[in-house]
């Protein structure tokens, strides 16, 4: 068992997601661009929701902020990707300092709704401003970056511009996740499950309680843009759908689908629901049924997610038998 | 300068849709005020008001009085559904965090539209408005469809008997106690079990019969449902949740800033309502009338 736990699983997790190109199918590479980036997502929302209790139902802005500002400067500024994407990453995190400063000083559903509100408001925003956005048809076409580079590499040599922005995707989104886990782990990580756990007691030994939530939830936003700008890319378009209400949501389903008490868990909430999307919107055009029945077994069955019921049955099975 | 005609008509229109709102969000203010939740289905039992309403003149056929009659039995059955999906599901997750109450209701809005749509299609369905009241009348320069001076009348009538029912009735008063303290209120007696179905089932009864009386002048659409449920949702925030004429003030406010939003700037009317949500959620979070909620 303690050798099992020794092996670095994500690093291996890794090396293999960059070999799914290899398997020649455009249709793997597809999904698997889209789980990477929207685990990416998912696992930011989870900072807030999982590790400092705050329940964003606005999260989609930061993401459409990420996936406008790269669209933007890719497209109509010509600005490559290396200076693009991190601007998405930039332009999100700075709307949620603004937005954040007043979402924190609320508590609870009102927290929620200012969240809630502010996205709207960007939704709007996009929805309406033609000139810069789009408007209501979006802004197709956004070019990927160059990566003719990647053709001198061993092995990927002969792959696709998909394949090419695929291994992109996946060093970029592992990157993302190590930063995010090194958060998590630090002493400020601690600090927000403190301040989660009881807000109260936090402020008594002295936490600025507003000011760590103010952070996350920058971080946060700062990491939803970031995999937004990524998925402006790898849609071919982005558009105001990005910021409405019901993406947010999703992304709420698929953290919470994974499970919220473990850091990856959102990120195989992303893969599974994905997945199972591909799978059944080519059987029926009733997806949204299907969903809504997930998540009422899941609300009912399995409240702390699918790793969390996987851990259970694993401490039950590892668990030594007493007559 | 457009003339004073014209703003007339403006803000007339504007009460009309703030009385259709305040029926759909009173029944949401009410469940949020007394269960603590923010129901996401709400906008469904709307939509399925207006499916039902739809139907139920299908079947009865060229009848003068079906319009009528189907509003009517649209309101009940929802409110029944409403009460089912209280006592079978909803119940069971009083206990869990509020985001997986929130969640549940939000997989209902996913699973009754894609029902709507199984039922009667995707297409635009109409019903005609109630004979007797399909002509219009000349106010001020202004038309004003009969219909529509029913509903502007009808909207404060059901307010009044609302405000009555929580005010004057004992049910009224173990809603209000329940919204206040709900251990207690247990503690002394009452069926607060018994008391949240039955808040439930008023709530659904009011989205039911706000879908029913729209069904005349807006074409029932699957989507109508997460378009009311916003509009409806910012009325209450507004208010105040669970603040009864705070969510009539709401309406108003809602209804006139749409209204003259258009007029001042057109590509931004939207904007305008979720900005300002937000003022309103930063400057006074409980609302314009509501009460702080405890901690």
């Amino acid at each position: 068992m303690s050798g099992l736990r020794r092996i670095p699983w994500a690093l291996v997790l890794v090396v293999a997601a960059l070999f799914v190109p290899a398997l020649g199918s455009r249709f793997y590479t597809f999904v698997a661009t889209d789980v990477a980036i929207l685990a990416l997502f998912a696992v930011s929302l989870n900072l807030l929701l999982g590790y400092t209790g705050l329940v964003s139902f606005g999260h989609a802005a930061y993401f459409g902020i990420g996936a406008y500002a790269t669209g933007i400067l890719m497209k109509k500024a010509g600005i490559p990707f290396l200076l693009a994407f991190p601007a998405a990453g930039v332009l999100a995190g700075l709307f949620a300092l603004v937005f954040g400063f007043f979402c924190v000083r609320l508590t609870k559903i009102y927290f929620a709704m200012l969240t809630l509100a502010f996205a709207q408001i960007v939704w709007a925003i996009c929805f309406k401003w033609n000139d810069v956005t789009g408007g209501e048809q979006g802004m197709p076409e956004i070019p990927y970056p160059d990566l003719a580079w990647m053709e001198r590499l061993p092995l990927a040599g002969q792959l696709r511009t998909s394949d090419h922005f695929y291994l992109l995707t996946v060093v970029l989104v592992a990157a993302c996740l190590w930063v995010l886990r090194r958060i998590v782990g630090s002493p400020f990580g601690r600090i927000l499950t403190t301040i989660r756990e009881n807000p109260e007691r936090a402020e008594f030994i002295g936490v600025n309680v507003r000011r760590f939530e103010l952070i996350a939830f920058v971080i946060a936003g700062a990491f939803a843009g970031l995999a937004g700008g990524l998925f402006g890319i790898f849609n071919r378009g982005v558009f105001p759908d990005f910021v409405y209400w019901s993406k947010s949501s999703e992304v709420l389903i698929m953290t919470i689908l994974g499970g919220i008490g473990y850091f990856y868990g959102p990120a195989v909430g992303a893969l599974v629901l994905l997945v199972l999307n591909q799978q059944i919107t080519s059987y029926t055009q009733y997806w949204p049924f299907i969903l809504g029945t997930i998540l009422i077994v899941l609300l009912f069955a399995f409240p702390s997610g699918i790793v969390g019921a996987l851990d259970a049955a694993a401490r039950r099975l590892a668990r030594p038998r007493r007559a | 300068m457009p003339d004073l005609a014209f703003l007339f008509g403006q803000s007339l229109s504007g009460l009309t849709a703030a009385m259709f709102l305040f029926l759909v969000a009173s029944g949401l203010s009410l469940i949020f005020g007394v269960l603590g939740v923010l129901n996401f289905a709400h906008g469904s039992f709307y939509m399925l008001g207006a499916y039902t309403t739809y139907q139920i003149v299908q079947w009865l056929g060229r009848d003068p009085g079906s319009f009528w009659w189907a509003a009517l039995g649209a309101a009940v059955s929802i409110a029944i559904l409403g009460g089912l999906i209280e006592r079978f599901l909803f119940r069971h997750l009083y206990g869990a965090d509020v985001l997986y109450q929130l969640l549940f209701t939000y997989a209902l809005v996913l699973i009754l539209s894609d029902a709507a749509k199984v039922l009667w299609g995707t297409g635009q369905l109409s019903v005609s408005r109630p004979p007797g009241l399909t002509g219009a009348f000349k106010l001020w320069g202004t038309f004003i469809p009969y219909y529509n001076l029913f509903v502007l009348l009808l909207g404060p009538t059901i307010a009044l008997l609302f405000w009555l029912l929580l005010t004057r009735t004992r049910n009224g008063r173990l809603i209000r106690a329940a919204a206040l303290d709900r251990e207690m209120l247990g503690a002394l007696g009452v069926n607060v079990d018994r008391l949240y179905t039955g808040v439930f089932v008023v709530g659904s009864f009011l989205a039911g019969l706000g879908g029913a009386l729209i069904a005349p002048v807006k074409a029932v659409v699957p989507g109508m449902d997460v378009e009311i449920i916003v509009e409806a949702f910012i009325v209450v925030v507004i208010g105040g949740l669970g603040s009864f004429w705070g969510t009539m003030l709401g309406a108003l406010v809602y209804g006139q800033v749409l209204a003259f939003g258009i007029l001042i700037f057109p590509r931004f009317s939207i904007f305008s309502v979720f900005a300002l949500m937000a003022v309103v959620l930063i400057l006074r979070p409980w609302g314009l009338l509501g009460r702080p909620l405890k901690s």
